[in-house]
C-alpha cells in the first residue's frame, strides 16, 4: 500500500488533462490500484486517451467491485424486474438511489437499508464496526430522513478461537462507541458463531430513518448555476483506497498489513452532521445530497452529476484538508468519514451557511452545476479530470462471472443429519432430551445476548417500542397516533451452504415471520449479500442462485427489495465463508401499542402451535452442535409464510394473542425456553397430538427446525375466536400447553421438568464466560 | 370480545390548567442527545418545555432547567469538561445559586457537566467493568424533599433506565460523609451497582435542594410501553412500573406552582 501510494504522489500531482494528451505512454499504477487489464483499456477508450492520475484514481476506485457491483450486477436485475403492481404499490424510491423510500401511509415515509462493513471490521473492529454505522446513518439522512434506529447482524468465528475475542471486543464496542454517541437506538440483530467467519468476520449494519413525503430528497445535481458545497469533517489522509482495495480483494497472508486504510469516526462530528443536515431539509436549503462513503469525493461528484441534467465544475484545492500534503488522487479517493455533498441554489447561500454557522460545521463550496454533461475537476485552475460522469459512476465494467453448481455440491446434500455418525445416540429417554434442552440454549449461537445488546443504547429517542430479544425491533414513528414500524434481520450461512437457492429463501421468510410475529405487516427488504470470491464459479453459483431465490421469494411474499449491498470476496485463500445473504425486512403498525411482545406473562393463558413439523434437522443447531452440516435444510412453504402472517397480523390487531413467538434456528425446544425466560415465567406443555398428527417424535418435535411455525400465548377468552380464525384459514394449530406463571419451571412431558433458574444460567453464562 | 389493555397507551396525566403555564427549559449542546426524550417528559408532566441552546446568553423565563444526557462535544475530553464553559451554563450556575434557587436536574451527561460547574462535588469515571451499559435499574429515593423528587415517599423504589460508560461516581471520603451527612444522597442504587460508583450513589444534590444530578435515566421512564419492563420475575424483571421517572417533572412542576397537586 505504502509504495503503490508513493508511486502515485511522485507522478500525479500536477498530471493534467493537457499533460495526458501529451505523454500517452507513461506507466500507470493501474494494477496497484486494482483495476484489471481489460479495464484499463477500456478507461483509456472512454477518454481516448490515457487518464490522468486523477482521474486513473477516480476510476479505479469507482470501477471496483465494491462501487460497481461489477460482478453481481446482471443478477441483482432481477429485484427490478420481478418486481409486481402489488410490491410497488408502497414504493416511493427503488433501488439505486442511497436507499429505497417506503410509503407509511398519513404522509410519512421509510427508509432503510443494510450494508455491510466486513473487511475493515477484521483489520481494525473498532474503527471498522463504528464506521459501518457512520456510513450507513449517512445514507439514511442523504434521502432527507432522520435516522430513528440502527441494528447489527453479526457474523463471527468460533466463540473458543483466540482471535473471536479481539474481533468481538471491538466490534461490539465500536458499535456502541459510535451509535451510542450519534442518539440512536440498537434494536436488534444477530449473532452468530461459526469457524467459517474466522478470517471474514461479518459486520453488517442496518439503519432506518423516517421522514414526510414532502422531505424526501435525491443524490443528483441539477440547476446550472447551483453551487456544490462539501460539508462535515474535512479530508484526511484516513481510508484512501479503502474500497478497491480492501473490499475488493481476499486476505492472504503473504501482503503486508492494511490497517492504513480503514477509515477512523468521529460520532460527535456525525450527530451535529445529522441536526445540521436535517436544520437543511427542514429549510429546503438543498436541491440534491449525497453522503461521502467508498470512494469518498470521486463516488459523490460522479454520482451527483450523473443523476443530475448537466455537468459539474469543482476545483478541487477549494476542499479543507486534515493533512495538507494530500494529492489530488488523494484527495479524490480520501475516504474520511462524516462529509457529505450537497447541491445549493445561489439564493440559499447565505441561509446554508447560516446552518453551518451554527451547528459550527466546516464547510467550502467547491464549484458548481454545469450544462456540458462532464464531470471537470480543476487543481488550481488547471483541468485534471475531464469525463462523463456516467462513465465513472454508471457504465462501469459488467462482468458476466462463470458459473457452475459445485462438484461437491450433491456429496454435501446427500450426507443426511439423521443416521449419520453425528447422530449416534440421539436423545430420547426424559433426562437426556432435558440435557439436550439445556445444551442447546447454553449454546453459543442460541444463548443470551445481553453481554452485546446490554453495551447498546435501546432507549434514546423515546420511541422504542420493542428491541431485543425480543423477534423484531419496533420504533414508534408518530407519537399522536401510534404509527409505526418493524424491523428483523435473518441469514441462515449454513443453510445457504447447502441450499443457496432456498437458504436464501429462508432467510426472508424468518425476517418475514418475526416482523409478522410482532403484528407488523411486511412491507419491504433490504439485503445484504456476503459471499466469497466472485472469480470462484462455485461462489458465483450461490450468489447466483441466492438471488434468484431471494428475488422470487419477494414475488410470492408480495413484497420489494428496496436496497442493499453486496459484500463479496469474503475468502481466507481458496476457503469462502458460507454464502451468508442477510435480509432484513420492514414492517408497518398503524400502533406500535399493539404489537406482541415474545415472552409470557399471564398465568393460565393457552399456549397453541402454529404449523406443522416435519422431521427436518439438517442444517439445524442441533446438527450444528453434533459437528454434522450437511442434507437438504428445511423446506421453503411461501404460502404457508403468508398465511401464518395474516393469522399474526390479525391476533395482534384483534387483541387475540398477548404473545407470539417464531420458531426458527433451535426449533421449538429454543422458543418455549425464550419465551419463559423472557419473563421469568413457567408453562407446562403436552406435544403428544403433535407428534400424533405430524408423525414425528418427541426430540423431532423438539428440535426439528421446520419453517412457518409460531408459537402464541392466547388469553382464555380470545381461544374460541382465535382458533376459529385459524380453522376458517386453514392452518394448523394445536393447543400444546398453558402458563403457569408460578410454578418456576418449564414442564414439557417426556422431558424432565427444567428449572427456569437453571435454564437461565445456562442461557446466560455463555458469552460472559468466553467474552469477560 | 374482551379489549385488553393497551401496551404502550399514553399515561393518564390529570391535566391541571395551573401546571401548562410552567416553563421548563431543555438544553442541547451540540451532541446532547436524549433533549427531545425530556422535552416530551416535560410535556407528559404537564408542563411546556422550552428548547434552550447552548450559545444563548439568556435563560428567557424558564421556571426551572433539565440538561439532558449524551455526549457534548463528543466528550472526548473529560465528559462534560468543554460544555461547563458554554455560555448558558454561566446564566444556569448563576440563577441555581441566586435566591431564587432555580431548580436544575442534570441527567446522566448533565450530571457530569453540573459536576464539571461546580454545582455538585464529585466526578465521574469509566465504569469499573470498562464498558457501556445499558439496563433496567433500581434506585431507592433517599431524599424526598428536593426539587425534583418531592412527588416520591422516602425510601421507595423506582426503576429507571440506565446507559452510559462514564458512570462511576467517585468523590473523596470527606466529601462524601458530608453528602451522607445532610442528605444529600438522593439515589442510591438498589441491588446492583452498576458502575462501581462509590457508597451505591446513583444521585446527590446541592445544600439547598435545587440542583439534583444523577446518572440514570427518569425521562426514559415516563410513558408506558416506552420505559423500564416492569412487573416481571427473575433477573429479567423488577417489579416497578415502567412511568415511575415521571415523579421527577411532577415534583418540580408542583414546587413552580406552589404545591398543586
Amino acid at each position: 500500500m505504502s509504495t503503490s501510494a508513493e508511486t502515485v504522489n511522485k507522478k500525479f500531482n500536477i498530471d493534467t488533462v493537457e499533460n495526458a494528451a501529451k505523454t500517452p505512454d507513461v506507466e500507470l499504477p493501474w494494477a496497484e490500484l486494482g483495476l484489471k487489464q481489460n479495464e484499463f483499456d477500456e478507461v483509456v477508450k472512454v477518454l481516448g486517451r490515457r487518464p490522468t492520475g486523477a482521474e486513473l484514481a477516480m476510476y479505479s476506485v469507482m470501477w471496483s467491485e465494491h462501487c460497481s457491483y461489477k460482478s453481481s450486477k446482471n443478477h441483482l436485475r432481477q429485484f427490478g424486474e420481478k418486481v409486481t403492481d402489488e410490491m410497488k404499490k408502497d414504493m416511493l424510491v427503488g433501488i439505486g438511489e442511497n436507499a429505497g423510500v417506503t410509503n407509511l401511509g398519513d404522509g410519512w415515509a421509510v427508509t432503510f437499508k443494510i450494508e455491510s462493513h466486513n473487511s475493515p471490521s477484521f483489520v481494525e473492529p473498532y474503527q471498522g464496526a463504528a464506521t459501518g454505522i457512520g456510513g450507513i446513518v449517512r445514507d439514511i439522512i442523504s434521502m432527507g430522513a432522520r435516522p430513528v434506529a440502527v441494528m447489527d447482524p453479526l457474523r463471527f468465528g468460533a466463540i473458543d478461537h483466540p482471535d473471536t475475542a479481539r474481533v468481538m471486543h471491538g466490534a461490539v464496542a465500536g458499535i456502541g462507541g459510535y451509535g451510542n454517541s450519534l442518539g440512536l437506538p440498537n434494536i436488534g440483530g444477530e449473532m452468530v458463531f461459526d469457524s467459517v467467519y474466522q478470517g471474514n468476520p461479518l459486520v453488517n449494519a442496518l439503519a432506518v430513518g423516517v421522514m414526510r413525503h414532502e422531505d424526501i430528497r435525491l443524490a443528483n445535481a441539477s440547476g446550472k448555476g447551483n453551487k456544490v458545497v462539501l460539508f462535515g469533517a474535512r479530508t484526511g489522509g484516513d481510508g484512501i483506497g479503502g474500497a478497491s482495495v480492501l473490499a475488493s480483494e481476499s486476505f492472504d497472508d503473504t501482503k503486508p498489513s492494511k490497517r492504513p486504510a480503514v477509515q477512523v469516526g468521529d460520532p460527535f462530528a456525525e450527530k451535529v452532521l445529522i441536526e445540521c443536515c436535517l436544520e437543511l431539509f427542514k429549510g429546503s436549503l438543498v436541491e440534491g445530497i449525497q453522503d461521502l462513503g467508498a470512494a469518498g469525493i470521486s463516488c459523490a461528484t460522479s454520482e451527483l452529476a450523473s443523476n443530475g441534467d448537466g455537468g459539474m465544475e469543482v476545483e478541487l484545492t477549494s476542499v479543507l484538508l486534515r493533512d495538507p500534503t494530500l494529492t489530488p488522487g488523494e484527495i479524490l479517493m480520501s475516504e474520511s468519514q462524516e462529509r457529505m455533498m450537497a447541491v445549493v441554489t445561489p439564493e440559499n447561500v447565505a441561509a446554508f451557511e447560516a446552518v453551518m454557522d451554527k451547528w459550527a460545521v466546516e464547510y467550502s463550496w467547491l464549484g458548481e452545476v454545469t450544462d456540458t454533461g462532464r464531470l471537470i475537476i480543476t487543481w488550481e485552475g488547471e483541468v485534471i479530470v475531464d469525463v462523463d460522469p456516467r462513465t465513472v459512476a454508471h457504465d462501469g465494467p459488467v462482468y458476466d462471472r462463470p458459473y457452475a453448481r459445485p462438484e461437491w455440491q450433491d456429496a454435501v446434500q446427500a450426507d443426511a443429519f439423521t443416521g449419520s455418525v453425528q447422530d449416534a445416540g440421539r436423545p430420547s429417554a426424559p433426562a437426556e432430551l432435558a440435557a439436550a434442552v439445556t445444551e442447546l440454549v447454553a449454546s453459543p449461537n442460541m444463548c443470551d445476548k445481553s453481554w452485546i445488546t446490554n453495551q447498546y443504547d435501546r432507549y434514546v429517542g423515546g420511541n422504542t417500542a420493542m428491541a431485543f430479544p425480543d423477534d423484531a425491533g419496533v420504533v414508534r414513528v408518530d407519537e399522536e397516533t401510534g404509527l409505526g414500524v418493524a424491523l428483523a434481520t435473518d441469514a441462515n450461512g449454513r443453510y445457504t451452504y447447502l441450499d443457496p437457492y432456498h437458504g436464501a429463501q429462508l432467510a426472508l421468510a424468518e425476517a418475514y415471520r418475526n416482523v409478522a410475529t410482532s403484528g407488523a405487516v411486511p412491507m419491504a427488504v433490504s439485503d445484504c449479500l456476503n459471499f466469497g470470491s466472485p472469480e470462484d464459479p462455485d461462489v458465483m453459483w450461490q450468489l447466483a442462485e441466492a438471488i434468484r431465490g431471494l428475488s422470487d421469494a419477494c414475488m410470492v411474499l408480495g413484497i420489494p427489495v428496496t436496497g442493499g449491498n453486496v459484500s463479496l470476496y469474503n475468502q481466507t485463500g481458496t476457503t469462502p465463508i458460507h454464502p451468508s445473504p442477510v435480509v432484513a425486512v420492514l414492517g408497518k403498525l398503524d400502533d406500535v401499542a399493539r404489537r406482541t411482545p415474545s415472552g409470557w406473562k399471564e398465568d393460565g393463558q393457552a399456549i397453541y402451535l402454529l404449523g406443522t413439523t416435519a422431521a427436518e434437522l439438517d442444517g439445524s443447531e442441533w446438527a450444528n452442535l453434533r459437528g454434522h452440516l450437511g442434507g437438504q435444510p428445511p423446506k421453503v412453504d411461501l404460502a404457508a409464510e403468508r398465511a401464518l402472517g395474516e393469522i399474526l397480523i390479525n391476533a395482534s390487531r384483534d387483541g387475540m394473542v398477548d404473545s407470539a413467538h417464531d420458531l426458527s434456528e433451535g426449533g421449538l425446544a429454543a422458543a418455549l425456553v425464550e419465551s419463559a425466560l423472557r419473563y421469568g415465567v413457567g408453562a407446562r406443555i403436552a406435544l403428544q397430538d403433535v407428534m400424533d398428527r405430524d408423525g414425528v417424535d418427541l426430540f423431532t418435535a423438539l428440535f426439528s427446525e421446520t419453517q412457518g411455525r409460531a408459537i402464541v400465548g392466547v388469553p382464555r377468552s380470545e381461544e374460541v375466536r382465535f382458533t376459529d380464525m385459524c380453522t376458517a384459514r386453514g392452518f394448523a394449530h394445536t393447543r400444546i400447553g398453558v402458563v403457569d406463571a408460578a410454578s418456576g419451571q418449564l414442564e414439557i412431558n417426556g422431558v424432565d421438568t427444567l428449572s427456569l433458574a437453571a435454564l437461565r444460567e445456562a442461557h446466560e453464562a455463555t458469552l460472559p464466560k468466553y467474552f469477560d | 370480545m374482551t379489549e385488553l389493555p393497551l401496551i404502550g397507551e399514553a399515561v393518564a396525566v390529570t391535566a391541571n390548567p395551573r401546571l401548562a403555564g410552567a416553563r421548563i427549559g431543555v438544553v442541547t449542546f451540540p451532541g446532547t442527545l436524549d433533549d427531545r426524550d425530556a422535552a416530551r417528559a416535560v410535556r407528559l408532566a404537564g408542563a411546556t418545555p422550552v428548547e434552550l441552546w447552548h450559545a444563548d446568553t439568556t435563560l428567557g423565563d424558564v421556571d426551572a432547567v433539565v440538561i439532558p444526557g449524551g455526549f457534548s462535544y463528543g466528550d472526548y475530553l473529560r465528559a462534560g469538561a468543554i460544555a461547563r464553559f458554554a455560555p448558558l451554563m454561566s446564566r444556569i450556575i448563576d440563577a441555581a445559586n441566586s435566591d431564587a434557587k432555580l431548580p436544575v436536574l442534570g441527567i446522566c451527561n448533565g450530571f457530569q457537566i453540573l459536576t464539571e460547574s461546580h454545582l455538585l462535588p464529585g466526578s465521574m469515571i469509566k465504569n469499573d467493568h470498562l464498558k457501556f451499559m445499558c439496563r433496567d435499574q433500581v434506585l431507592r429515593v433517599e431524599n424526598n424533599s428536593t426539587a425534583w423528587t418531592s412527588d416520591y415517599a422516602a425510601g421507595q423504589e423506582i426503576t429507571v433506565p440506565l446507559k452510559n460508560q462514564d458512570g462511576q461516581y467517585i468523590a473523596d471520603e470527606k466529601v462524601l460523609d458530608a453528602l451522607e451527612a445532610e442528605g444529600r444522597v438522593v439515589f442510591r442504587y438498589v441491588g446492583f451497582n452498576p458502575n462501581g460508583s462509590r457508597r451505591d450513589i446513583a444521585g446527590i444534590s446541592n445544600a439547598a435542594g435545587n440542583v439534583v444530578g444523577l446518572m440514570p435515566h427518569p425521562e426514559h421512564a415516563v410513558e408506558a410501553g416506552f420505559g423500564p419492563e416492569t412487573g416481571l420475575s427473575g433477573s429479567a424483571g423488577n417489579g416497578g412500573s415502567d412511568t415511575d421517572g415521571l415523579g421527577f417533572f411532577t415534583s418540580v412542576l408542583n414546587k413552580i406552582v406552589g404545591g398543586a397537586k
